[in-house]
């Protein structure tokens, strides 16, 4: 049988605020976090959270990675000790591009002045295992700790990857999660070049007049932790990872297979995993970035995994909405965010949401946030997809804690 | 090149130390990297100061020796005059 993994703790910093119950809170009251066409942590001041050293040593990437641990940690009672053999704590922090700002900074270092001016902290800040290292350094973790390179579906993938190394046996637990700083020049030029960014600025996920998506900054860290274990050093069950499925589209470099089926596949293999059907499911967390192709793909994945009938029945939200699009945080922040959707019972709308696309037909949760019902008064579960370019399909299963 | 004094690498040294973290008050002249929590990444950096500074080369070896923020000053300062 399989070893169930449960979630002890929670931490975020987003455009929203700095903790994860900013995040719900704020979104379910209708707040946007996205100003200028950006979605910047303009709450987080690296000072308040972090000593000098660490400052001046971590991109802004790993900064937010270190500071949502922080509060996971100490959301998991693991502040003063942490409950486990160091050695059976893992540590997966994923990113998708890393620390593009170092490198912006350090290659103007190099033409104004020079390769021998360059930073000696140039690699250590960008490398995209940089994210993984400082939390596994602050906190002493020293089981496997390694950064996931997947672009947008990076965090949804750390978290799955956690999820098996439990599951395995070769930790006991794991802080895993995402992180992201990419609000710079350079990143802009690229994404816009491609046309990938909303030229109105607006996120609004699955409207009609959605033209693109809205880069984000922020991280988001889960503690996963060992049903047993957890329960016998009577830590407080937040919920719990159900299920993993994770697939490629082999279609291509940025486009998503306009099916939908390889991200259908993901969906069912996550709620096999989980060991659950479509009837379970009382919310779905979508990507739902605002670009035409990725909305209108995933609502027809959606449906393949789901069954029509159904699909239509469960409330799709999308945090992307009230944040912008935090890239290989993503998957890491929405899944922190399901937790919390799924512990409040409440269920936040997609903001923007106001002219129904033809083709798009299911509950995109308009207007306000709603209460969530969980069929048969039961521990509820959600989904939560990531899609990423490069074609990955992410998607997992979060069951709440009982009422 | 005009002379430099020790004083003038001292303050230097000490100041540039001082950007990387530990509290400038702890910054002596008897005061060791290690209890600074100053690393070998930092003396390269303390060493790209240095040079841009005073036109003196350090080499990885150099810094190798260097126990004491005093080490560092007397060994820039001689390099520099």
């Amino acid at each position: 049988m399989k070893r169930r993994v449960v979630i002890t703790g929670l931490g975020a910093v987003t455009p929203l605020g700095v903790g994860a119950a900013p995040l719900h809170e704020r979104w379910a009251a209708g707040a946007c976090g996205i100003v200028d066409g950006a979605g910047a942590c303009k709450e987080f001041e690296p000072a308040d959270h972090l000593s000098v050293k660490e400052a001046r040593r971590l991109d802004r990437f790993s900064q937010l990675a270190l500071v949502a641990s922080a509060e996971a940690l100490a959301h998991a009672g693991w502040e003063s000790e942490l409950p486990y053999d160091p050695l059976r704590i893992g540590c997966v922090i994923a990113t998708g591009i890393g620390g593009i700002e170092t490198v912006e900074t350090q290659h103007d270092v190099m033409r104004d002045k020079g390769p021998r001016s360059v930073s000696p902290l140039g690699i250590p800040q960008y490398m995209p295992n940089a994210g993984a290292a400082a939390v596994a350094m602050k906190h002493g973790l020293k089981g496997q700790m390694y950064g996931v390179v997947s672009a947008c579906s990076g965090g949804a993938h750390a978290i799955g990857s956690a999820l098996r190394m439990i599951q395995y046996g070769d930790a006991d637990a794991a802080v895993a999660g995402g992180a992201e700083a990419t609000l710079t020049p350079f990143s802009f030029a690229c994404f816009n070049s491609m046309q990938a960014l909303s030229p109105t600025g607006f996120s609004r996920p699955f409207d009609a007049r959605r033209d693109g998506f809205v880069m984000g900054e922020g991280a988001g860290v889960l503690v996963l932790e060992e049903e047993s274990a957890a329960r016998e050093r009577g830590a407080t069950i937040l919920g719990e990872v159900a299920g993993y499925g994770s697939t490629s589209d082999a279609f291509h470099l940025t486009a998503p297979e306009p099916t939908g089926g390889p991200a259908s596949r993901a969906i069912e293999l996550a709620l096999a995993d989980a060991g659950v059907t479509a009837e379970d499911v009382s919310y779905v967390n979508a990507h739902g970035t605002s670009t035409q192709l990725n909305d209108a793909a995933e609502t027809a994945a959606l449906k393949r995994a789901l069954g029509e009938a159904r699909a239509k029945q469960i409330p799709v939200s999308s945090t992307k909405s009230a944040i912008g699009h935090l890239l290989g945080a993503a998957g890491a922040v929405e899944a922190v965010e399901t937790l919390q959707v799924l512990a409040t019972r409440v269920i936040p709308p997609t903001l923007g949401y106001e002219v129904p696309d033809p083709e798009l037909d299911l509950d995109y949760v308009p207007g306000e946030a709603r209460p969530l019902v969980a069929p048969n008064g039961g521990p509820p579960l959600a989904i939560s997809n990531s899609f990423a370019f490069g074609g990955h399909n992410v998607s997992l299963v979060l069951r709440g804690a009982p009422e | 090149m005009p002379t430099v004094t020790n004083q003038q690498v001292e303050a230097r040294v000490i100041e540039t130390l001082a950007s990387f973290g530990p509290d400038a008050s702890q910054i002596t002249r008897d005061a060791t990297f290690e209890e600074l929590d100053i690393d070998s990444l930092d003396l390269v950096e303390l060493a790209q100061v240095v040079e841009d500074e005073y036109g003196v080369v350090l080499k990885g070896e150099d810094m190798k020796e260097l126990k004491t923020v005093g080490d560092a000053i007397d060994l820039i300062a001689e390099r520099a005059s």
